[in-house]
């Protein structure tokens, strides 16, 4: 017996995305490492910033594609659309992770804290458990359609709350007295040179995963109606 | 006005069930007496401390006791499928979602009746009297933007096997604005401060019950589809 089967194919721009990244990255690496300066105060560590700022970046661009692909979803009804969201969230889960990771270590290192409960670490905290919860209630319907329904929904509401979060957030710390200010890192053009350059390799490395993903996914599905063939026989 | 006497059928369908079966709202008040005894027995209330924590321990006891009836308010009309014979009322989407919100209201206004005085008797707090007419307005911004959002998930999780799990999971980091605000005014007013000190919380608050009445306007057709 053969079954006919259709392997979806790489993306056309694969290679050129795949090399790209690699390039960019071992650039951004070389000068972060090698090249740029430390700040004068706080010592090699505030290397992190390089990372810890595009991870910020990538992660908030993320969840910013997961609202775009669930008002087209919930619009067009086209699947391709929940797949873009629902890679675009387990990416934006990642660079969350990695912002609340790098976080802690550079604010030991210049505030002599690993946590405290500054605006936009506590907003941080929040964007990522609402993704999480996204996360869970793809998982909680197995239904195809009902999933990409939902967590389109959810997509929606989540990215509507985040100012809200944010500004209340705000006002909370005010009230309180604040042991960290925001900003008063001056940069050096060297060092806004190095911040672009990672911010570029990330944005990249963004792209090269979400297809990926998307291939993962089509994959997938794939295998889950062969099967469903196979046993159907 | 059709949609108005749509919400007040709904509510009543409501309202006349449960009094039927008294089994919701005397599990939320029961809960949230539970809740203050608990209190009680954590934080001991012959300490000062107790009283800057009052107010979150008033919000935690709402949340909580709220929480239950959430969960029943979609999964309730899941038996004998009484949800499609309440699509097929011939009223908008939204009207079912208004009415479901209304009375989540109703049952957690109810439940905040009964608890807040037991909270002010068993930890011996007394609240001022000009206190009062804000802190009514407050609850009921707190209890409206909780009920606002909590309903629209409420329907959203329904449809899942583990509602019961994965609606506070989805609930909680949504609502943050409204437990920041509500906890932090609430702390204002009882402490007796200028009101400039709590109207930016007021504001918040008024801006997400604002919001999330609107959302749920636009997408809560999505959630009750065949």
């Amino acid at each position: 017996m053969t079954v006919q089967n259709n392997i979806p194919a790489k993306w056309k721009y694969h290679n050129v995305l795949a090399w790209a990244t690699f390039v960019t990255t071992a650039v951004a690496v070389y000068l972060v490492f090698m090249w740029v300066p430390n700040e004068r105060i706080q010592g090699p560590v505030s290397k992190i910033i390089y990372f810890h700022v595009s991870s910020a970046w990538l992660a908030f661009f993320s969840f910013f594609v997961v609202m775009v692909g669930s008002i087209a979803y919930l619009k067009t009804r086209n699947l391709k659309w929940d797949i873009i969201s629902y890679v675009s969230a387990e990416i934006g889960v990642l660079f969350t992770t990695i912002v609340l990771v790098t976080g802690p270590i550079w604010g030991r290192a210049s505030w002599n804290a690993w946590w405290t409960w500054d605006s936009r670490l506590t907003t941080t905290l929040i964007l990522w458990f609402i993704y999480i919860a996204y996360l869970i209630i793809r998982s909680s319907f197995p239904e195809e359609e009902k999933k990409a329904r939902f967590s389109a929904i959810f997509g929606i509401v989540g990215f509507v709350d985040v100012p809200i979060v944010w500004m209340s957030i705000r006002w909370w710390r005010t009230i309180h007295p604040t042991i960290v200010t925001s900003g008063g890192f001056a940069m050096d053009p060297s060092m806004v040179l190095t911040l672009m350059v990672s911010l570029a390799a990330f944005t990249l490395m963004y792209f090269y995963l979400l297809q990926k993903g998307i291939f993962v996914e089509k994959i997938s599905s794939e295998v889950a109606l062969l099967k469903q063939r196979l046993t159907e026989n | 006005m059709d949609m108005l006497k749509g919400i007040r059928a709904i509510v009543r369908k409501d309202l006349t069930a449960e009094l039927r079966t008294k089994e919701l709202l005397s599990s939320m008040a029961i809960f949230a007496v539970l809740t203050i005894i608990v209190f009680v027995f954590a934080f001991d209330p012959t300490k000062a401390i107790v009283r800057q924590v009052f107010p979150g321990m008033v919000w935690v006891c709402f949340i909580f006791a709220g929480i239950l009836g959430l969960n029943r308010s979609f999964v309730s009309e899941k038996q004998n499928d009484c949800i499609t014979g309440l699509m097929l009322c011939p009223v908008d989407r939204s009207v079912i979602y208004f009415s479901k919100m209304t009375v989540n209201l109703i049952y957690m206004g109810i439940v905040e009746i009964v608890s807040l005085p037991l909270f002010t008797v068993l930890f011996n707090y007394q609240i001022p009297v000009k206190a009062i007419s804000p802190l009514v307005l407050i609850i009921f911004l707190g209890t409206l933007g909780f009920a606002a959002v909590g309903t629209f998930l409420a329907a959203l999780s329904s449809n899942a096997r583990s509602s019961e799990i994965l609606l506070p999971v989805i609930l909680f980091p949504v609502m943050v604005p409204v437990i920041l605000g509500a906890v932090q005014a609430t702390a204002a007013i009882l402490a007796g401060s200028p009101a400039v000190e709590w109207f930016s919380w007021l504001k918040i608050l008024t801006a997400f019950d604002a919001i999330f009445l609107v959302v749920p306007l636009v997408l809560f057709e999505y959630i009750l589809e065949v």
